[in-house]
């Protein structure tokens, strides 16, 4: 046990350096941070000012070690936009985007069980047909437009819940809902192949046959054993939905998390924010793959030992 | 002699025929997937014969005609079908356009992303070992990466384009062909036939393409179809986000967020081209959905219990009615 985790440590150790010199790249060899950040009609002499600020001016290996200590010491310098701290920005952030996130797949995963139960009893049955069905369609409608679909009908027409902003409690729910749909699509169908395959085995014969009740069978003996691809696929959507979706969900709610702020920074050109971020959600992604691990060895003690 | 060994295995036209007409029955008995690819015929023809089908050029602005609801609604006019945007840009012929950046970007990305993640998938797969741990380290550091974040930067560095847009979704999708190849590989690389290619003499190199790599062919094809739904949501994602596709051109996502800004005056100007991209996804979900249901000799075993057994409930229930 003690050797797996140091192994999944080392593993998440690896994903941000190399997510580190990927940004490093990126914005000092293939793009040059100084075009991007400064006006166009910037003098020489402002650029060249600019690049002793950055220390651009210094050979390529002195800036990449520099690059990688402040990194580590989760120092990224002045945001260009905001003139304070880029890390003090992204901290005051995060809770945001990691509150959309949670709550969006939290309520697709609550969801899901239930549903994809219902359509595993009765394979090719009618309620199987249609939970597939509107789960394609779920899977089908791009998230932007969803949202949009959402602020048309229950903020403009019908008037129940705010369009955007953060005010209030009431705010979360449309951007939830729009963060849980396409998870909850590809969860349900998951949770649906994961029990068919489950009921089928013998020992839900045996269960059923030593007069353990239908909800027991189901509910406990074969959902535990169909949980782990569940929960697999719930990590994933939770990392997807923290560096991924945020950027379009926040964007059309304008829901100040990480995303929005990311976007902002793109049309500001603050590269140094922008990579605050980046780094910021790597060590979010690396920290739930590392907590999923440990879910899954308490769903199947099996896994302890490998 | 090598001739009449290969009249063996030579398929005749005739053959190949009947097995496409086999195959063209069995979509026929599955519905949804029979729309589905109906559906994606449609949007090829229409992307290919845009210009003969669109009655307006996509670009043409007409001042005049700004906001114009579709044609059956009280103001709109039958020369505009589905309205016009705030330039007075005709929809429909948008929508026709649009569906060219979708099957452009999603056709090529699949592509790159495949065969790149093919090749590796194979090469780690085949000659284990380093080789095998090195790349599959790779692959897994990837796959933790934050990709949209990592594409923000990346565009926001090098600037937006058709080119941008293709290499950024190539770099980060290229892991699930690589990971599913790779198993595949693994579970036939200890098979007879390839053991006997190899006693036969064949180099690695033709034992990998000419031996192993048919036999994945089905498995990769359904993924790649289901890859191709993925590209044709994110290519939208990131026009929306204004980092894809950049205006003079026009993209589904781009309208869609053009559009955004009048949303409550002018609702066709997003709702049209988010249905396109809707049904796109939703056709292309349903053949690969039933693409994974033939190809997976399991689900065929499957389907066919199931459908005995409709016909033997329909029977009783007869016999039932019956007595």
């Amino acid at each position: 046990m003690g050797r797996y985790i140091l192994k999944r440590f080392g593993h998440g150790i690896i994903v941000i350096f190399g997510v580190t010199v990927f940004v490093f790249v990126i914005t000092r060899m293939v793009g040059d941070p100084v075009k991007v950040m400064l006006p166009l009609e910037a003098t020489i002499e402002q650029r060249a000012a600019f690049e002793k600020q950055l220390g651009l001016d210094r050979p390529i290996w002195v800036q990449f070690i520099d690059f990688m200590t402040d990194m580590a010491g989760l120092n990224f310098g002045n945001s260009l936009w905001q003139h304070r701290p880029a890390m003090t920005i992204v901290l005051e952030k995060l809770p945001l985007t990691l509150a959309l996130a949670f709550l969006g797949i939290g309520l697709a995963f609550a969801l899901s069980i239930p549903l994809g139960i219902i359509a595993s009893l009765k394979p090719g049955g009618v309620s199987d047909r249609f939970t597939v069905f509107i789960s394609l369609i779920g899977l089908s409608i791009p998230q932007f437009w969803l949202g949009l679909l959402l602020i048309v009908v229950f903020a403009v027409q019908l008037r129940w819940l705010p369009t955007s902003g953060v005010d209030s409690p009431a705010h979360i729910i449309l951007p939830a809902i729009t963060m849980a749909l396409p998870a909850l699509a590809r969860l349900v169908m998951i949770v649906r192949s994961s029990m068919i395959d489950e009921l089928n085995r013998q020992y839900v014969k045996t269960c059923t046959a030593k007069g353990l009740p239908f909800y027991r069978v189901v509910g406990v003996h074969a959902l535990r054993n169909a949980s782990l691809p569940v929960v697999t696929l719930c990590g994933w959507e939770l990392i997807r939905a923290v560096a991924g979706y945020s950027v379009v969900v926040e964007t059309v709610f304008a829901w100040p998390g990480l995303g929005l702020t990311a976007m902002q920074a793109i049309e500001r050109e603050d590269l140094i924010l922008l990579q605050a971020i980046v780094f910021t959600v790597a060590l979010v992604v690396v920290v739930i793959n590392i907590i999923m691990d440990f879910v899954y060895t308490l769903i199947d003690p099996r896994l302890k030992l490998a | 002699m090598e001739s009449s060994a290969e009249k063996i295995w030579k398929i005749t036209w005739q053959e190949r025929f009947q097995r496409l007409q086999n195959l063209l029955l069995e979509l026929w008995r599955d519905k949804a997937g029979f729309i589905g690819m109906m559906l994606i015929c449609a949007l090829l023809f229409m992307a290919f014969a845009a210009p003969l089908l669109a009655p307006h050029h996509p670009a043409d602005q007409d001042l005049m005609a700004r906001l114009k609801p579709p044609a059956w609604s009280p103001n709109g006019s039958w020369n505009h079908i589905f309205g016009t945007d705030h330039l007075g840009r005709d929809v429909l012929s948008r929508v026709i356009y649009g569906s060219r950046v979708s099957l452009i970007v999603g056709a090529t990305v699949v592509f790159a992303a495949g065969v790149f993640g093919t090749v590796l998938g194979l090469i780690a797969g085949y000659f284990r070992g380093r080789v095998d741990s090195f790349i599959m380290r790779w692959i897994d550091t990837q796959v933790a990466f934050p990709g949209l974040l990592l594409a923000l930067i990346i565009l926001a560095v090098i600037g937006p384009s058709l080119i941008t847009v293709i290499l950024v979704l190539s770099f980060n999708g290229w892991m699930v062909y690589g990971r599913m190849t790779r198993s595949a590989v693994l579970s036939v690389r200890e098979t007879a036939y390839v053991e006997a290619a190899e006693i036969l003499g064949c180099n690695s190199r033709r034992v990998i393409f000419r031996h192993i790599l048919p036999n994945l062919t089905s498995p990769l094809l359904t993924l790649a179809i289901l890859e191709f739904a993925r590209i044709v949501l994110a290519e939208a994602a990131l026009s929306f986000l204004g980092l894809g596709i950049q205006p003079p051109a026009t993209s589904w996502g781009l309208d869609v967020a053009a559009g955004k800004d009048y949303m409550f005056r002018a609702w066709w100007l997003v709702t049209f081209p988010g249905i396109a991209i809707s049904i796109t996804v939703l056709a292309i979900n349903l053949v690969a959905s039933w693409m994974r249901l033939i190809s997976d000799p399991q689900e065929r075993e499957k389907q066919f219990a199931r459908q005995m057994a409709a016909l033997k409930r329909k029977h009783r229930r007869k016999e039932g009615a019956g007595a």
